[in-house]
């Protein structure tokens, strides 16, 4: 919402500068955006060309002496074709900042000849596209004085951005109406007096959807003379952004922005027998005044006469009835329509209108009337003419809403010490009516505070105009004990999982929650409850089943640009379905080219190796163990889902039933769909699967058992078959005595012809803890003869010979 | 000259001469060794009568005493070399440069980071922290949070829909934390104090909008809570934030459909510095966030009398605080994952924000 100081001074008797009157509009809540003080334009004066002669060295060029009002004539070189001797203009002095051409002005030569200033066009100073010239003022403009203020330019525009549930404040007068009640000046306009009409209104109208049209008030003048609006209401209308037609329709934007009350102008030679306000009939077309075709459907609103439609309730007038410089009958429209149905059909039909920005908030319905009066007299005024009566069809009238309020919700709910009287007559100066005076008084809300229902509205009305600098921090009653844990198990798994990752030479990234439809299907999403019904790009449409896409497109943009070693994580929400237990918390990274836990890239003491599946399993080994996971019983197995590498990948298990996560290399194919490369490794493992730890009375930690005997090391090789798994091989050794073999660690993979076809050989290293007494060699010979003996059989590997 | 003379000479020039520990050994084997030349000299002590015995006893003795002591001598010269010759030989360029470390290298992204420090803040002043999902109905985004159907507000929202299902009811992602605001009401019982971070979602982008971003909400549900006491959770807060003395505030009447009153926050600030903003000194305004008295439209939809209790709420961008107090100037940039990015901006695994040892470092 905009408008100029002077136009808010029409209605508002006040002695305050702009500053206070800006400061004073954000402290009641309407919150000034910006404020153009025009001071670009002060530096402008009014000068006299006293002598121009022919430059000596340039056709083009003349040099003026100039009376600036100051001093001596001042020597100007001048090239616009009209500068001549006697010519009244604005000059700007050396110093001088020229919006137009976006220069400070210094003495310059031109061509040899000094030029001390200059006179300046439309142009220049950004006041319209005119620059065919200089500015040409009339002879008796007053030299030496401000070009703009002698020009009424310096007029300040004051933007405020206004909430949507303050209607009342669409127009000047109900902004000049708040400051009024904050006490910043009185409200000088009063009420509107009706127009003498003579007869009735030939043009009858009817209601055929009264829901949507609570009332219409018509009125015919005879006899009008349209043509440009006058210079006071174009300056106004092009200071806040609006483009003057002519006098009529400027009257009806002007009395939207002056009163927040929006009009419609037909011409009524236009309109084909009577009107009619009905929803619209499916496949109903109108061009509308913007030159646009819009095809309606019966959820709209529309004024019709015996042609078909005319007008777009609300919101836009047609062009065919328009009125233009020919019309001398105009029908004036002022009317009520339902705010959902203007704001539905506004965004249905893509239209945004000063008309629709008001009834959507809700006008006043009590103004539909002086409204049209209004409107009447301002075209009695500038246009002539010959009024009819008013009919006013359909408005039963507005029953004032009450609020029972008792006064003391002020200071309950603000901590403001407010005296009853100052709460009342705050009420009073915004047009409310309060009755009676006790503790609690029934408040009538005025017609145009449709946003006031209860008494919390009431308390911020009496807060924002005593002032809500007024209220004093105050503390909170504060907790008399320390501080207990405040974040859930799964924030602090998440917190955990970051860090942890962090630590391992990752980087964490955040990724958008939608990804392209085909990525979500790639990782098992894709689902319509999951589709964006309107994304904001057709590759943001799908909410993601997994972290890993958008990492591995993130690691591939990284790549493009030259950093393809590259290592990412992310713990955040993946979604399996559309209701709140389905969205999942994970943790989930990836590794690209070398960029392994110890460094990537070439180094000295040894390059980094390509990552690879390995690299994924620590990593989301480490992610769990951060989150509490038990690490030691997790249960690796081969069997990933299908975006993994089948052969280079692995689902981490606890127990048979919950999957903690999984690993690995990515499917080629996969790869390929996401125009992805290079070696690349990840994991996505579920935090939130991993099961709680029990609650436990005491934080104690078990006791330190100390073995007297120290312990001991043996190696032990064995040949198996490929496809026997390292793990099967450990747990095997570890069981072959769970009381004496403390570690199995498995330290050499070996692959040669001299094993055998399909063969391997598994080295492992056996920790031996003896419990009760240091152990013979005998006994070492009987314990190694159990390993070999269990790893036979749950293997079928033999000892390497 | 004695023969006891010839020999200790004989043996100083050959311990003298033994160039390394085998050699030494071979002279304290000639000498001292069983049949060596000075055991051979004891030897013949025992023959000798009482006087010549006073005589040569002590000469053959010291001869030993000395001959052993110049052998020891020696041999901790000869390994004095050795080692000096070892650890000349062992000499590598210590200024070949290590690896970093991993915790060095990796980086925690700012938004996890100003959410720790957020955590840590309020977590001083009794609340807790929750959460909820992003995929929302529009009871909980919209309805029960005082927006009515159709009603401009809504509008501002710019929201993501899903697809109608087979009630004709459509899920949003959610435009604002404050869904949880009600969820949090009908699990728990008043005084209920949280704060809850977490991704929000609106069909807009350009330098300062995202389609997705992050906002911290505040709720306060009591018997007495009220705009006085906002105030200063707000400004404690912002002080303890920005890690700055002091702040100046701007409290403003403003509308949000779920407060009332409602109130948009400023605070003072100078951005004069390119790429800086410093807060509790100049003289410029910046929007901060908004909040207001919980409305008591949504006190009743969250199951709660209006008229028993009492609270306040607010909001603000996590995404828009961190680029204020670390000064990234392109919210996009958050979600891009550029490497780069991510090594500049991002903090350091180990530097957790807490308040006993400074939010930031």
């Amino acid at each position: 919402m905009k408008f100029t100081l002077s136009w808010l001074k029409e209605h508002l008797d006040t002695e305050a500068t702009l500053h206070e009157i800006v400061e004073r509009l954000t402290a009641i809540g309407l919150e000034v955006e910006a404020v153009d003080d025009k001071a670009t334009l002060k530096p402008f004066v009014i000068a006299k060309v006293v002598s121009a002669v022919q430059h000596p060295d340039a056709d083009k060029l003349r040099v003026l002496m100039v009376d600036t009002g100051s001093g001596a004539p001042i020597q100007v070189v001048c090239g616009a074709p009209n500068a001549r001797a006697g010519l009244v203009g604005a000059f700007a002095a050396p110093g001088t900042y020229v919006p137009g051409i976006d220069v400070t002005l210094s003495v310059g030569k031109i061509r040899g000849v000094e030029s001390h200033g200059m006179m300046c066009s439309e142009r220049e100073l950004q006041l319209s596209d005119e620059h065919d010239g200089i500015i040409d003022l009339p002879a008796d403009a007053p030299v030496g004085t401000s070009y703009a203020s002698w020009a009424e330019l310096d007029d300040p525009v004051i933007e405020i951005n206004l909430t949507p549930n303050r209607p009342d404040a669409t127009g000047v007068y109900g902004i000049a109406r708040d400051l009024a009640a904050s006490g910043l000046g009185t409200l000088k306009t009063g009420p509107v007096a009706p127009v003498a009409g003579k007869g009735e209104t030939p043009v009858k109208l009817a209601i055929e959807a009264p829901d949507l049209c609570p009332g219409f008030a018509l009125r015919l003048v005879r006899g009008v003379k349209n043509g440009p609006s006058p210079k006071w209401m174009q300056k106004r209308l092009i200071a806040i952004g609006l483009r003057p037609i002519n006098t009529l329709v400027d009257i009806t934007n002007y009395v939207t922005f002056d009163r927040g009350r929006p009009l419609h102008v037909f011409d009524a030679k236009k309109v084909a027998g009577n009107l009619v306000v009905r929803r619209a009939r499916a496949g109903e077309k109108l061009l509308a005044l913007d030159g646009r075709e819009y095809e309606l459907t019966p959820d709209m609103c529309v004024i019709a006469d015996d042609k078909g439609v005319e007008s777009i309730a609300g919101i836009m007038g047609g062009e065919l009835s328009g009125c233009d410089e020919n019309t001398t009958d105009v029908l004036i429209e002022s009317a009520l329509w339902e705010a959902l149905n203007v704001a539905r059909t506004g965004r249905a039909l893509g239209i945004i209108t000063d008309a629709r920005y008001r009834f959507e908030r809700g006008v006043d319905p009590e103004y539909m009337v002086p409204g049209l009066e209004l409107a009447t007299r301002m075209v009695l005024d500038l246009c002539g003419g010959e009024p009819t009566e008013a009919e006013v069809v359909g408005y039963a009238g507005h029953k004032p809403k009450v609020v029972s309020f008792p006064l003391a919700e002020v200071k309950r709910l603000t901590g403001l010490d407010v005296a009853k009287d100052e709460s009342l007559s705050i009420l009073t100066r915004l047009g409310f009516k309060p009755l009676g005076n006790g503790d609690v008084v029934d408040v009538g809300v005025p017609s145009w505070r449709p946003d006031v229902d209860g008494k919390a509205d009431l308390v911020e009305e009496v807060m924002r105009i005593h002032g809500v600098d007024e209220i004093a921090p105050r503390p909170l009653s504060g907790h008399d004990a320390v501080n207990g844990k405040i974040l859930t198990t799964l924030q602090i798994r998440s917190r955990f999982a970051r860090r942890a990752l962090a630590v391992r030479g990752m980087l964490e990234a955040v990724t958008w929650s939608f990804i392209p439809a085909k990525h979500a299907e790639l990782f098992g999403g894709g689902q319509a409850a999951l589709k964006l019904a309107n994304p904001i790009a057709a590759d943001m449409s799908d909410m993601r089943p997994s972290l890993l896409p958008g990492l591995i497109a993130a690691a591939q943009r990284n790549a493009d640009r030259g950093m393809g070693d590259v290592a990412l994580f992310e713990v955040s929400g993946t979604y399996e379905g559309d209701t709140p237990e389905k969205q999942r918390r994970v943790a989930a990274g990836i590794r690209r080219g070398t960029a392994k836990l110890e460094g990537p890239g070439r180094y000295w003491s040894g390059n980094a190796a390509p990552v690879g599946v390995y690299d994924a399993k620590a990593d989301a080994i480490a992610a769990l163990e951060a989150c509490g996971a038990p690490v030691d019983r997790l249960q690796i197995e081969a069997a990933a889902p299908g975006w993994y590498h089948p052969g280079r990948s692995g689902v981490i298990k606890l127990g048979p039933r919950v999957v903690l996560g999984h690993f690995g290399e990515f499917h080629p194919k996969v790869l390929e769909a996401l125009d992805a490369s290079g070696p690349l490794a990840g994991f996505e493992v579920f935090i939130d699967a991993v099961p709680e730890a029990k609650a436990k009375p005491t934080r104690t930690k078990p006791k330190l058992e100390l073995s007297a005997f120290q312990a001991v090391k043996r190696d032990f090789a064995f040949v198996v078959e490929k496809t026997v798994e390292a793990g099967s091989l450990v747990k095997a050794a570890l069981a072959a005595d769970r009381k004496l073999v403390a570690d199995v660690n498995v330290f050499d993979i070996f692959e040669g012809a001299s094993l055998g076809e399909g063969k391997k050989s598994i080295a492992i290293e056996v920790t031996i803890q003896p419990v009760e007494k240091t152990l013979t060699d005998e006994d070492f010979e009987a314990l190694a003869t159990r390993i070999v003996e269990n790893v036979k059989k749950q293997t079928g590997g033999a000892l390497r010979g | 000259m004695t023969d006891i003379d010839q020999l200790e000479r004989t043996l100083s020039e050959a311990i003298a001469g033994a160039g390394d520990e085998a050699a030494i050994e071979a002279v304290r084997v000639s000498a001292l060794g069983k049949k060596g030349s000075i055991s051979e000299l004891l030897k013949t002590l025992g023959a000798m009568s009482a006087e010549e015995r006073q005589v040569k006893g002590p000469a053959i003795n010291g001869l030993k005493n000395r001959v052993t002591e110049s052998l020891s001598a020696r041999r901790a010269e000869l390994r004095d070399v050795a080692i000096a010759a070892r650890l000349e030989a062992e000499k590598v360029d210590v200024t070949l440069p290590v690896r970093t470390s991993p915790a060095e290298r990796g980086r925690i992204h700012p938004i996890s980071q100003v959410i720790d420090e957020i955590a840590a803040i309020f977590g001083d002043l009794g609340f807790a922290i929750a959460e909820g999902p992003d995929i929302e109905t529009d009871y909980y985004n919209f309805t029960a949070l005082n927006f009515p159907d159709g009603h401009p507000a809504r509008e501002m929202h710019d929201t993501f829909f899903f697809q109608p299902d087979e009630k004709g009811e459509r899920k949003v992602l959610r435009t604002h934390t404050s869904p949880v605001q009600i969820r949090t009401m009908e699990r728990e019982s008043p005084p209920i104090r949280i704060v809850i971070p977490g991704k929000t979602y609106r069909q807009d982008s350009d330098a300062t909008h995202s389609p997705m971003f992050h906002q911290v909400e505040g709720l306060v549900i009591d018997k007495t809570a009220n705009v006085a006491n906002m105030k200063w959770v707000l400004e404690e807060f912002c002080k303890a934030f920005f890690e700055v003395p002091q702040v100046k505030m701007r409290f403003r009447p403003s509308f949000f459909p779920f407060t009332e009153p409602s109130l948009e926050v400023d605070i003072q600030c100078d951005r004069s510095r390119p790429g800086e903003v410093r807060f509790g000194e100049g003289s410029d305004w910046m929007e901060i966030l908004g909040c207001g008295m919980v409305h008591p439209n949504v006190m009743r939809a969250g199951g709660l009398d209006p008229d028993e209790y009492q609270g306040f709420a607010w909001g603000m961008g996590i995404d828009r605080i961190a680029m204020l107090k670390y000064g990234m100037p392109d919210l996009r940039a958050f979600f891009d994952a550029d490497m780069r990015w991510l090594q500049h901006y991002g903090f350091r695994p180990l530097d957790l924000p807490t308040l006993f040892g400074g939010l930031s470092n």
